[in-house]
């Protein structure tokens, strides 16, 4: 098995806490993976050999599941992840040209996070809020009939 | 003693992100701070009256008065004029775009009168968050009905006379599948909820989810003891937080009302339901993908037979029933199948609903009787299309489906009549598009999803998908070549006879549309290398006239 290294301040206890209390349920791989990344925002590379071991599994095997599914992240995310809906309704009334935007104001590509650790730029296939398309989310935050102006000042109050 | 008046604030995602929780704070703190006392405010599921973007919306019921676009601010004013006094605050009502009249009650308003709500029954009118109002609008009534006065055969008799057909897109009647599944002899049965809702420009299970959680819980409850099940599932995507919250509500209150658990209402029946979230993939809205999505695989679909009602969940016989089917049973159950069958079209029976959007005036959930025309949708219900343009074309089911043109805009909505033009109902998406939209650019989008969402598993679905959205791709840019229609129609014939799931089978499906209604446009693109309509890509992003600005 690969060593990897270990990232600052992920505490392989809680790691393992999480495993032992979501162990009794049946089916418990996502679930445990999804609490884990609920509590860090992302699956610190180091959990994987612990979930592996207490599911009785390869490290492989855990690996593949959390590659097949869009929602799992293996590095560290921007404390602000902003999502691009681009869902046919928001792509009908302009979400390509605020990923545009947002591409250029932060320097970054989608699925990218800033240097600084404070943007993750990412999109999602609809967020079922199609109603105010376009929409970008940022954390939990919906944030309907986005246009340019509206983006630049949600950037903006971010900083500050 | 009962309340003179209960306000609902609308708590859906879409007036939530535009502050609903706000106004229902100030709510409470001022209905309390004039002394009110025969005041109850509560939060609600969406009123639905397509005008979800100009939330918040706000209804004061029994009269049913309706506002709009309400602010924290406006609130000290409905208390004291509208709650204290008796007069509706005229600034903040619904006024009708085409008379310029002042609608006050929702009733009347033209996208609510013409709809016919069954599976959206309750949604706006109880706090989905309370189980009692769920129960005083008639809820788990049938449940009790079920279980104590008919046998599981009469459940699945009754269902099968409704003429219920699956909402999750392939129409599959209801009451077959479960006779299906519970003739398989097996001590372990399991009954899914299918929540997914992947296909971009969907939301009517989230709004189900969101507005009426004990609905569908109550409809999966009575699949499981029509079935013989010993365990439930919901299935729903991770994108959906606030339906997650609220079915996490609902699930324990009908535990603590003895509706789940151990004897359900001492019929001797046990079930419970648990709550699975998505992770983020569309291929997991797959019977067999799902089945394996749940027990923490790779969620990828797998060829059948055996189908799941045979070998599902752990091997165990299992039936995947969408929201809005499940949301329907309770309310067959209670009024009969002949109520049902009622409403609707000859081999569709009941109603659809579908999540409009895109280039349309009233956006948001329409509920109406199957093989209600389109135009019909659009046009009375919808509004129309908004800035003065006209309709071009109107695409229905997602990645599955697809474009009908304006041509034909008396086309009923129904599982056959979209079939007949080379669309499908699918879950009820109903995006639509005007003049400006390019369709070759349509097609493209799908098939840019479909390419990404594909698991790769089967060989046609996943070089095929590549291949057509490169040829697409190619055209849009003005680097089509001739011969490239045929080539993509081909590979469009190819990618759905030949793929292992559905994805694959029905991801070519706006392609073909869309040559075949608007082939004209193909040509253009390659001959010409001119968009016809606009390009996509510049489209500008513009304020719409029309429409009160939202904040
Ligand atoms: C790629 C793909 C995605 C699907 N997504 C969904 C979905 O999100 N929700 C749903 O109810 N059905 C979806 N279906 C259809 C389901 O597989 C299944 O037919 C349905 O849940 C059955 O329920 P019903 O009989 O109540 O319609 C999808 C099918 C395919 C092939
Ligand atoms: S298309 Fe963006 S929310 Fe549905």
């Amino acid at each position: 098995m690969r060593e990897v290294d270990r990232s600052p301040g992920v505490n392989l206890e809680r790691i393992k806490e999480i495993v032992a209390e979501c162990k009794v349920e049946r089916w418990a791989l996502i679930p445990v993976v999804q609490r884990i990344q609920n509590e860090f925002g992302y699956v610190p590379p180091e959990a994987i050999p612990i979930v592996a071991k207490s599911m009785k599994l390869f490290p492989s095997q855990v690996q593949g599941v959390i590659s097949f599914y869009a929602q799992f992240y293996t590095k560290p995310r921007g404390r602000q992840v902003i999502r691009v809906c681009r869902g046919t309704a928001c792509h009908v009334r302009g979400a390509e040209t605020l990923l545009k935007m947002l591409e250029e104001r932060l320097g970054i590509q989608e699925g990218e996070t800033t240097p600084d650790m404070e943007y993750t730029l990412e999109t999602v296939a609809c967020i079922g809020v199609c109603t105010l398309a376009p929409n970008v989310v940022v954390n939990d935050a919906v944030h309907g009939y986005m246009d340019p102006e509206k983006l630049a000042k949600l950037l903006t109050k971010g900083e500050g | 003693m009962g309340e003179a008046y209960t306000v609902f604030v609308c708590a859906e995602t879409p007036c939530l992100s535009m502050g609903s929780e706000d106004v229902y704070r100030a709510f409470e703190a001022e209905v309390k701070r004039q002394g009110l006392s025969n005041v109850a405010v509560e939060i609600s599921g969406c009123h639905g009256h397509g005008l979800c973007n100009h939330g918040p919306s706000v209804v004061v019921e029994p009269e049913g008065i309706f506002y709009l676009g309400v602010r924290p601010e406006d609130v000290p004013e409905i208390v004291s004029a509208h709650l204290r006094d008796g007069r509706p605050v005229e600034r903040l009502l619904y006024r009708d775009p085409k008379s310029g009249r002042l609608i006050a009650r929702y009733h009347d308003v033209d996208f609510y009168r013409k709809q016919c709500r069954v599976i959206l029954r309750n949604c706006g009118r109880i706090n989905p968050e309370k189980i009692d109002h769920y129960i005083a609008a008639g809820g788990y009534r049938a449940l009790a009905k079920a279980l104590l006065k008919m046998t599981p055969e009469q459940v699945i008799e009754e269902i099968k006379r409704s003429g219920l057909r699956g909402r999750g897109g392939a129409g599959f009647p209801t009451g077959r599948k479960w006779e299906f599944a519970r003739n398989v002899c097996s001590p372990e049965k399991f009954i899914i909820c299918n929540a997914d809702e992947g296909d971009p420009g969907a939301f009517m299970d989230r709004s189900v989810l969101e507005a009426d959680p004990h609905a569908v819980i109550e409809g999966l409850t009575i699949g499981g003891y029509a079935i013989g099940a010993t365990t439930g599932f919901i299935y729903v995507r991770a994108e959906y937080p606030l339906a997650v919250k609220r079915l996490r509500i609902a699930l324990d209150q009908a535990r603590a009302k003895g509706f789940l658990g151990k004897n359900i209402l001492g019929s001797g029946f046990t079930f419970d339901i648990y709550l699975k979230e998505g992770a983020g993939a569309f291929v997991c809205g797959e019977e067999t993908a799902l089945i394996a999505s749940i027990e923490s695989q790779r969620g990828m679909p797998r060829p059948r037979p055996p189908y799941p009602a045979q070998a599902g969940l752990a091997g165990k016989p299992t039936t995947i029933n969408n929201v809005k089917t499940l949301a329907s049973v309770p309310i067959i159950i209670d009024r009969g199948a002949a109520w049902f069958a009622g409403i609707g079209s000859e081999k569709s029976k009941g109603t659809t609903v579908l999540a409009l959007s895109g280039k349309i005036v009233n956006a948001g959930l329409v509920e109406v009787p199957m093989g209600t025309s389109l135009s019909t949708i659009i046009y009375d219900i919808g509004g129309g299309i908004p800035d003065g343009k006209r309709l071009k074309a109107v695409q229905t089911g997602g990645p599955s489906g697809g474009c009908i043109p304006a041509r034909i805009p008396d086309t009923p909505v129904d599982f056959e009549s979209l079939a007949m033009v080379g669309s499908i109902m699918g879950s009820g998406g109903m995006v639509v598009m005007d003049e400006e939209t390019c369709m070759v650019e349509v097609a493209r989008y799908f098939l840019s999803f479909t390419q990404a969402e594909s698991c790769g598993k089967c060989v046609p679905c996943r070089l095929g998908t590549k291949q057509m959205l490169e040829i697409l791709t190619r055209i849009t840019e003005g680097k089509g070549q001739e011969g490239d229609v045929e080539t993509l129609l081909k590979i469009a014939r190819t990618v759905k006879e030949t793929s292992l799931c559905g994805l694959g089978q029905t991801c070519p499906n706006p392609v073909l549309s869309t040559i075949h209604y608007f082939r004209d446009e193909y040509e253009a693109h390659i001959k010409e290398k001119r968009c016809p309509a606009s390009n996509w890509e510049r489209l500008p992003l513009k304020s719409r006239r029309g429409v009160r600005a939202p904040r």
